[in-house]
C-alpha cells in the first residue's frame, strides 16, 4: 500500500486521536494485555504470591487432566449452562411473544419481569434464595399446600444445583427485552400476507416469527452461554463459599477462586483460567458453526 | 390474567423478603403471607449494628466505589469512543477490533495477574484497584455503546463546528457530549448497577472490615449469624437492594433502550 504523506490537518487529527485514546492505551497495556501475558506465564509456574514463581512448564496443565474436583466443577458448570440457558431463552421468548400482542400495561409488565435480571446477581438475592429453597422455605411451604413434603433443596446435593438453575432462569428479563425489540422489527405485512394465505397463529409463529427472530435468538444464546459459564456470586453465596454440599454447586469459577485465592495456588488457577478461555471460545465457535443451519439472515446474506 | 399470576410469582420472593424484614423472627417461617400480622422494625436496628462497623459505613464504601467507577467510565469511555467514531488515525480498524476482542476475555484470566500487580504496589485494601482501571477505559462494553451512538449522529454537526473554528476538544465537549446524553445515561446506570452488585473483585481487594462494601459485609453477616436471625439479614439485604431499585425506576427508559441496542444484561 502506498502511503501518502499526511497533510498538516490530518497529522493534527491523528495526534488528537492518540490523546483521546491515551487512557485506553494505558489500560489496554497495563490492565488487560500485560496481565494476560503474565497470566500465561504464571500458568507455567508454581506460584503462591509470597515467594517468586518457579517455572514448571506444562505441569499445571497436565495436573488438570487428573484432578477429580476440576472434572466435577466442569460437569456442574456444563449441567448448569445446558439446563438454564435453553430454559431461560424459552421463557424469555414466550413472554416477549405474549407481551408483543399489544396488551394494556405493557410497560408495567416489562418492568416487573425485567427487575429480577438487575437484582439477580446481587448477594442479597443469593441470601434470599438460600431461604426460598431452604427446608422451611417458600418453595416447600407452597408444596406443603398440596401435602407434599419437599426436601431441603439447598442442603441436598441432588437438588442444590437446580435451585441455582431456577435462580438463573428467574433473570430472563434482559433477554426478554432484547426479544421484544426484535419482534417489533418484524413488519406487520408479513403476518397479513400469511393470514391471507390461511396461516393460523401457530403457523405464523412457526414460519414467520421464528425464522425472522433466529438472529436474535442466536445473539442471546451466544451471550448467555458465555456469561452463565462464568457465573460466580450466586453459587458462592448459596453454598457459603464452598461449592457444597459435596461439591454439587462447585462452579468452575468457584473452584478457580478457591484454588487461587483460597489456597494461593496462583499458577494452577491461572492454568484453569486459560482452560476457561479455550472452553468459552470453543462453545462460541460451536454456536457460530451450527448457526449456519438454523439462523436466517434474510436475502440469503 | 396469566401475565398477572406469573408476574406475581416472579416478584413474590422479593415482596416476601421485604415483609419478612419487618416480622418477628418466630413468624418468618410459620407465616409465608405478605402482610405481616405483627410488625417489628427492630430488625433494621439490629442488622445495622450487627457487624464490627455500622452498616452505613459499608454502604458509604459501596457508594465511593460506585461513584469512582461511574466517573471513570463516563470520562474514559466517551473519549475513546470519540476517537474511534469520529477521528481518522492509522490503525483505527485494528485497535477497534482489539477493543472488541477484549469483550470476550473472561475476567478470570485477568483477576489473578491483576491481583498480583496491585498487591505489589500495595493497592490491596484500598479502593484504587476498583476505580483506577475504570479511568483507563477497560469496560469495552461502554466504548462500544458510545461508538454506536456517535456513529448515528450526523457528521455535519462536526463539520459545521469545524468551519466555525472549533477544535476537536470543543467539538467533543460542546457538541457530541451534550447530545449524547442518552448514551451517557445508559452507561452511568449500568455502571452503577453492575458496580453496586459486583462481588468478586470487592471480595478479593477489600479484606479490612472498615473498607468492606455492602455486598461483602452482607456475605460476612451470613457467616456471622449462621442463619439465626433471618429478619435482620433480610433487613440489610433489602437496604442494599434499594439503591438498585431506585436507579431502575429512574432510569428504566435508558435501560430498556440500552439492552435492546447492544444486548447488555
Amino acid at each position: 500500500m502506498l502511503r501518502r504523506p499526511l497533510s498538516r490537518a490530518a497529522r493534527k487529527e491523528e495526534r488528537t486521536a492518540w490523546v483521546f485514546l491515551l487512557p485506553w492505551f494505558v489500560g489496554m497495556a497495563g490492565v488487560t494485555l500485560g496481565p494476560m501475558i503474565a497470566s500465561l506465564y504464571f500458568s507455567m509456574t508454581d506460584y503462591n504470591l509470597l515467594s517468586s514463581p518457579q517455572w514448571v512448564g506444562f505441569e499445571n496443565y497436565s495436573k488438570m487432566l487428573d484432578d477429580p474436583r476440576l472434572r466435577q466443577s466442569l460437569s456442574v458448570t456444563f449441567v448448569y449452562v445446558a439446563l438454564s440457558v435453553p430454559l431461560l431463552l424459552a421463557v424469555a421468548l414466550a413472554l416477549a411473544m405474549v407481551l408483543n400482542r399489544g396488551i394494556k400495561g405493557l410497560a408495567f409488565y416489562r418492568s416487573v419481569y425485567y427487575l429480577p435480571s438487575l437484582l439477580g446477581a446481587s448477594v442479597a438475592v443469593g441470601i434470599l434464595w438460600r431461604q426460598v429453597f431452604g427446608t422451611e422455605g417458600l418453595v416447600n411451604k407452597f408444596l406443603g399446600l398440596f401435602g407434599v413434603q419437599g426436601p431441603g433443596w439447598i442442603s441436598n446435593p441432588d437438588t442444590a444445583l437446580y435451585s441455582l438453575v431456577v435462580l438463573h432462569v428467574w433473570t430472563f428479563g434482559s433477554s426478554m427485552v432484547i426479544f421484544l425489540a426484535g419482534l417489533r422489527q418484524i413488519p406487520e405485512q408479513y403476518y397479513e400476507a400469511a393470514a391471507l394465505d390461511g396461516a393460523g397463529r401457530l403457523h405464523q409463529f412457526r414460519h414467520v416469527t421464528l425464522p425472522l427472530l433466529t438472529p436474535i435468538i442466536f445473539f442471546n444464546l451466544v451471550l448467555q452461554v458465555i456469561s452463565s459459564f462464568q457465573s460466580f456470586t450466586q453459587a458462592f453465596v448459596v453454598s457459603g463459599g464452598t461449592g457444597g454440599p459435596s461439591d454439587s454447586t462447585l462452579f468452575y469459577s468457584l473452584y478457580l477462586y478457591d484454588e487461587g485465592f483460597g489456597r494461593l495456588h496462583m499458577g494452577y488457577a491461572s492454568a484453569m483460567a486459560w482452560l476457561l478461555v479455550v472452553i468459552v471460545g470453543a462453545l462460541t465457535a460451536i454456536n457460530f458453526y451450527f448457526s449456519k443451519r438454523w439462523v436466517f439472515y434474510g436475502d440469503g446474506k | 390474567m396469566v401475565l398477572i399470576v406469573f408476574g406475581l410469582v416472579m416478584v413474590y420472593p422479593l415482596l416476601w423478603m421485604i415483609a419478612s424484614s419487618v416480622k418477628p423472627d418466630a413468624l418468618i417461617f410459620r407465616d409465608p403471607s405478605l402482610l405481616p400480622t405483627k410488625t417489628d422494625f427492630s430488625h433494621y436496628a439490629d442488622g445495622w449494628n450487627a457487624l464490627s462497623h455500622p452498616f452505613g459505613l459499608y454502604l458509604l464504601n459501596s457508594a465511593i466505589v460506585v461513584l469512582g467507577a461511574l466517573l471513570g467510565n463516563l470520562v474514559s469511555c466517551s473519549m475513546a469512543a470519540y476517537a474511534f467514531a469520529r477521528l481518522k488515525f492509522r490503525g483505527r480498524a485494528f485497535f477497534f477490533g482489539m477493543m472488541m476482542l477484549t469483550l470476550m476475555v473472561p475476567v478470570y484470566v485477568l483477576i489473578i495477574p491483576q491481583y498480583v500487580m496491585f498487591s505489589k504496589i500495595e493497592w490491596v485494601n484500598t479502593f484504587l484497584p476498583l476505580i483506577v482501571p475504570k479511568f483507563l477505559a477497560t469496560d469495552a462494553f461502554f466504548i462500544f455503546l458510545m461508538v454506536q451512538f456517535f456513529r448515528g449522529l450526523p457528521t455535519e454537526l462536526d463539520e459545521a463546528a469545524k468551519i466555525d473554528g472549533a477544535g476537536y476538544w470543543r467539538i467533543y465537549f460542546r457538541i457530541l457530549l451534550p447530545i449524547s446524553l442518552p448514551a451517557l445515561a445508559t452507561t452511568a446506570i449500568f455502571t452503577f448497577i453492575w458496580t453496586w452488585n459486583d462481588f468478586l473483585s470487592q471480595l478479593i481487594y477489600l479484606t479490612k472490615p472498615e473498607l468492606q462494601t455492602a455486598p461483602v459485609a452482607l456475605r460476612n453477616y451470613v457467616d456471622a449469624t449462621s442463619g439465626a436471625s433471618w429478619g435482620s439479614l433480610f433487613a440489610m439485604s433489602v437496604i442494599t437492594l434499594i439503591p438498585v431499585f431506585i436507579v431502575f425506576l429512574v432510569g428504566q427508559r435508558y435501560l430498556v433502550k440500552g439492552i435492546a441496542t447492544t444486548g447488555m444484561k
